[in-house]
């Protein structure tokens, strides 16, 4: 396969040059989940605000006795 | 006051991306293959990179350290706190790059010999210790001043140390400098391509986890300010993290 | 500044006549680890960097049991407060303390380094003994200055007396490195030879550079 038909040394230069991807790929899914997690919570911030407008509008309609 | 940490992050990771890709196809093509080390020599392009951007960045958060202590403002905590962050990631890459490199060539996964492993070792060992000392002080005042004067003294001991083992160690590995200025001019421009990569990347890096933390505490003001009292994920916890 | 320094001394001299809290157990720390090394090392003589290896790890050690108590009294009975009410400039605390932990290390090397000579060391110590004082000296000021900002930053925290090992021993190691290099020479069988300069003044680039760290820091480490 690929991995056979390099040297033992050039498997060594291929590992060190995919350590360092690993790492900056590690990097990306620990940003990734993150990301994710501060999307519900805009989301469920969006919806709060949504909300609020209708309670206000509510409120405003209502007649003052 | 705003302040927005993602502006210039687009053109700024294209740069990365562009200057990356460049240096590694460099690396495969341009560079020549060492007369005595043979294949094995090209780690060097990403070990030495690594350690120099690493070594810069807590440096880096030394400076941003004084930087707090003078302006008391958070977001200079925070700046100090990501590079410090990302230089031990860094760290860790290049203990394992250069293992690897150790390996190869002479056998051993640690050699004492060589100076940048050992000095890397005792720097992370140094450096493993902030992200604790940062949790376990609960006040964030407090846990910011105290990170603060770690980083600055953590941030002076690195060139020190580094100085310190050079002069212990004999050096059977070739030096970054001696290779650049003795080698041909391939070599140079190879590791200085790969060098401008590694820094890019690291600052790219720096901005994008300070803008996410930018956005996680804004988001939370914002939650504060719409919840009001029914907010019930407010508890912010311990957090080594600086607050915003 | 002096009049405070020269106060805070004579509190932390004071106080350790009366509890005999760390020298002692400091110098039995030594004692035994010289016993340990014994084992360990399954000789009954070491000479040469072996020697100069095993006596500075000691030393080393044994300092960090001190640098553990350094600020511990202060923290519990509330020193820090009264200290920080008195209109005194608030880096004499870094300097008393440090010369506090430097009197300390002094002490345990005046047991410690004749125990060494007696249990381990295969050659003698007279003609070596004036170089060897030097290079003691400098290490410990290094020791003294970092132990002291290390101690500080540590006494904040909740898991202290791992913080201050995980902390103080990286930053210790050019000292060991330096003061490890300079001695071996000196405790050398063949008869003692010169004293390395180049590691000599490491170690005193090492004490000047973190004296001038620590003198900028510490009043931060105070507030409150």
């Amino acid at each position: 396969m690929l991995v056979t038909a390099l040297s033992s040394s050039e498997q060594y230069v291929a590992g060190a040059y995919l350590v360092f991807l690993a790492l900056v790929l590690v990097y990306l899914a620990i940003m990734a989940v993150k990301l994710s997690r501060l999307e519900r919570e805009v989301v469920e911030l969006a919806d709060l605000a949504e909300r609020g407008d209708a309670v206000r509008e509510d409120r405003v309609k209502e007649p003052v006795a | 006051m705003t302040i927005v940490y993602g502006k210039g992050l687009k053109a700024l990771s294209i740069a990365t991306v562009v200057t990356l890709l460049t240096a590694f196809t460099l690396v495969l093509t341009y560079a020549p293959v060492d007369a005595d080390q043979g294949v094995i020599q090209k780690i060097f392009y990403v070990h030495v990179p690594l350690a120099i951007v690493a070594l810069g960045g807590f440096i880096a958060g030394g400076v941003m350290a004084i930087m707090y202590l003078r302006t008391r403002e958070r977001r200079w905590d925070m700046r100090s706190y990501v590079t410090i962050h990302l230089s031990i990631v860094l760290a860790v890459g290049v203990l394992i790059t250069g293992s690897i490199w150790a390996r190869a060539s002479w056998g051993h996964w640690f050699v004492w010999d060589e100076p940048m492993l050992v000095v890397f070792l005792i720097v992370f060992l140094l450096y493993a210790t902030y992200q604790p000392l940062r949790f376990s002080i609960e006040d964030p005042d407090k846990q910011a001043r105290y990170a603060s004067v770690f980083a600055i003294t953590a941030g002076a001991f690195v060139p020190l140390c580094f100085g310190a083992v050079r002069m212990a160690e004999q050096v059977t590995h070739p030096q970054a400098a001696t290779m650049t200025t003795s080698g041909p001019g391939s070599v140079t421009v190879t590791f200085l391509v790969a060098l401008s990569a590694m820094t890019l990347l690291f600052i790219t890096l720096c901005k994008y986890e300070m803008a996410s933390k930018n956005v996680t505490a804004t988001v939370r003001r914002l939650r504060r300010r719409l919840a009001g009292d029914d907010d019930q994920l407010s508890a912010t916890g311990r957090s080594a993290a600086p607050q915003l | 500044m002096r009049a405070t320094v020269a106060a805070l001394l004579r509190k932390e001299l004071a106080l350790e006549l009366r509890t005999r809290e760390s020298v002692p157990a400091m110098v039995l720390f030594t004692v035994t680890t010289y016993v340990i090394f014994h084992f360990g090392l399954d000789r009954n003589s070491v000479e040469g960097d072996l020697a100069a290896g095993v006596l500075w790890v000691t030393l080393l050690f044994a300092a960090i049991l001190g640098i553990n108590r350094l600020f511990v009294a202060d923290h519990e009975q509330g020193g820090f407060d009264g200290f920080l009410l008195a209109p005194v400039d608030r880096t004499a605390m870094l300097v008393a303390k440090a010369v506090a932990l430097l009197a300390f290390l002094c002490l345990v090397e005046l047991v410690a380094v004749p125990a060494f000579a007696l249990l381990l060391l295969g050659p003698s110590l007279g003609q070596a003994l004036p170089e060897l004082l030097v290079v003691l000296l400098a290490a410990d000021v290094g020791i003294a200055v970092v132990g002291t900002l290390v101690a500080a930053l540590a006494i904040q925290t909740r898991a202290r007396d791992l913080m201050v090992p995980l902390l103080a021993l990286p930053l210790l190691v050019p000292v060991v490195l330096g003061a490890s290099q300079a001695s071996a020479p000196l405790l050398e069988g063949a008869g003692a030879a010169a004293l390395p300069g180049d590691w000599l003044s490491l170690l005193a680039l090492y004490d000047l550079l973190f004296a001038l760290i620590a003198y900028a820091v510490f009043d931060f480490l105070l507030e409150d």
